[in-house]
């Protein structure tokens, strides 16, 4: 069982708040979403729960089975999707995949990456640059090397950007998959896609 | 899904393998040192060719052409992670420890290509004295790996500013000088004529060099990457 345990963090930007005192705590099986109008600080807040900004105040708190996880098992445990996160674009999608695996201390087997690439509407292009793909194909790309290692948290800020009405059922069908075994948290502030997730978290930054 | 686990050096492979990758996809650093590195040869080589220079000068040009040519490429490594948004997947991804070495491995290839052409050129094109060839090869190794092991973990802390070039020279030089006064003193008595029993104080200082730099980077990266 995780749990992503959040205390009263808040974000400044120098003079600028950004938010202040929010705190959630998230189990294996639930899903938050974050929502507000643009530049409310959703991303920022995705950024400081995923550590690659750090809270002005506050503290974020990963944990397994009721003790706190390393870094490397929470960079295991953690993917994430944004717009803003590119790939290699001077690898190929097969590439850029098995990269990823083994940086984060896996070996995915060809078969396996195949498998991925299916899952994402992507099956025969993984031999393709990343290079000569279409944006939405790139955020296809990005689901895939996400769910390299079965995430136990999945970050997804902006889940459908620049994804086509097959692209964003996509995305459902992977929200929907990984509901029962991961904690979700979402930004975004389109209604279909905070509508995935099951509670609310509102940022007027 | 994925099997089986690599371990620090699996990763740091896997690191080194995917810029070599890019580096031969792309030769943007490859082609800003080599260019830089050719073009002041060729400078010296027709200002002061054929000019009877003390082995002072000789090894003061020498490592200025190397030092000036890692200087216009080195920084690329980290600073095209930047770039091209790719940081932050391999930030969230990979551990610190392997991003260090295998970027320090590359590095170390970038420069080893440069030194394997340049050095012959060197040769070929000016009248520079020799010296014991081994020797001086020796101190070549150790030069590369002190420059490289300085410039990387520079090359982290500047990937992020607005002005990185003039940042990377900035902040190297007061971590490079003493090394490159030193490398200039032991190729000067080597070109002089003087055998490997004379150079042992420059040896030992260089060895110490780039284990005290390569340590103090290994440990510190951490801090810089994740910043």
């Amino acid at each position: 069982m995780n749990k992503l345990k959040v205390t009263e963090i808040s974000k400044r930007f120098e003079a600028r708040k950004v938010f202040s005192k929010i705190s959630f705590e998230l189990e294996t099986g639930q899903s938050l979403a974050v929502v507000g109008p643009n530049g409310s600080g959703k991303s920022t807040m995705l950024k400081v729960l995923l550590s690659l900004l750090r809270p002005s105040r506050g503290t974020v708190e990963f944990m397994q089975d009721g003790s706190p996880m390393s870094d490397g098992q929470i960079r295991s445990a953690v993917s994430f999707v944004a717009p803003y996160l590119n790939l290699y674009d001077h690898l190929t999608a097969e590439e850029n995949l098995k990269f990823f695996s083994t940086v984060a201390g896996s070996n995915v087997t060809g078969k396996e990456i195949n498998s991925l690439l299916a899952k994402v509407g992507l099956e025969g292009r993984g031999q393709d640059f990343v290079l000569g793909y279409s944006s939405g194909m790139k955020q296809r790309l990005k689901y895939a090397v996400a769910l390299l290692n079965n995430p136990k948290y999945l970050f997804l800020d902006e889940p459908s950007s620049n994804l086509d009405e097959a692209g964003k059922n996509v995305v459902n069908d992977i929200v929907e998959e990984y509901r029962n075994e991961s904690i979700i948290i979402i930004a975004t502030n389109e209604k279909e896609e905070y509508s995935l997730a099951e509670q609310l978290c509102r940022v007027n930054g | 899904m994925p099997s089986s686990s690599a371990g620090l050096m699996g990763k740091s492979f896997a690191v080194y393998v995917k810029d070599l990758r890019l580096e031969l996809r792309t030769r943007n650093a490859l082609n800003a040192i080599l260019m830089f590195g050719v073009t002041t040869l060729t400078v010296v080589s027709f200002s002061l060719g054929q000019s009877n220079l003390s082995p002072k000068l000789w090894a003061a040009l020498f490592w200025v052409i190397i030092f000036f040519s890692a200087m216009s490429g080195l920084a690329q490594t980290f600073i095209r992670e930047e770039e091209t948004g790719t940081s932050l997947a391999l930030r969230l991804t990979a551990d610190p420890d392997s991003v260090y070495i295998g970027k320090l491995v590359f590095n170390l290839t970038l420069l080893s290509t440069l030194a394997i052409i340049i050095t012959p050129l060197f040769f070929i094109f000016t009248d520079a004295p020799t010296g014991n060839i081994l020797n001086f090869i020796l101190v070549l190794i150790l030069g590369v790996l002190g420059l490289c092991s300085a410039t990387t973990i520079v090359a982290a802390i500047i990937a992020k500013a607005s002005v990185k070039g003039a940042l990377f020279a900035v902040l190297s030089f007061p971590i490079l000088i003493t090394l490159l006064m030193i490398l200039v003193g032991a190729t000067e008595k080597l070109f002089d004529g003087k055998m490997l029993a004379d150079i042992l104080t420059e040896l030992q200082f260089l060895v110490a060099y780039v284990v005290i730099m390569v340590t103090a980077s290994f440990l510190l990266f951490k801090f810089v990457w994740e910043e």
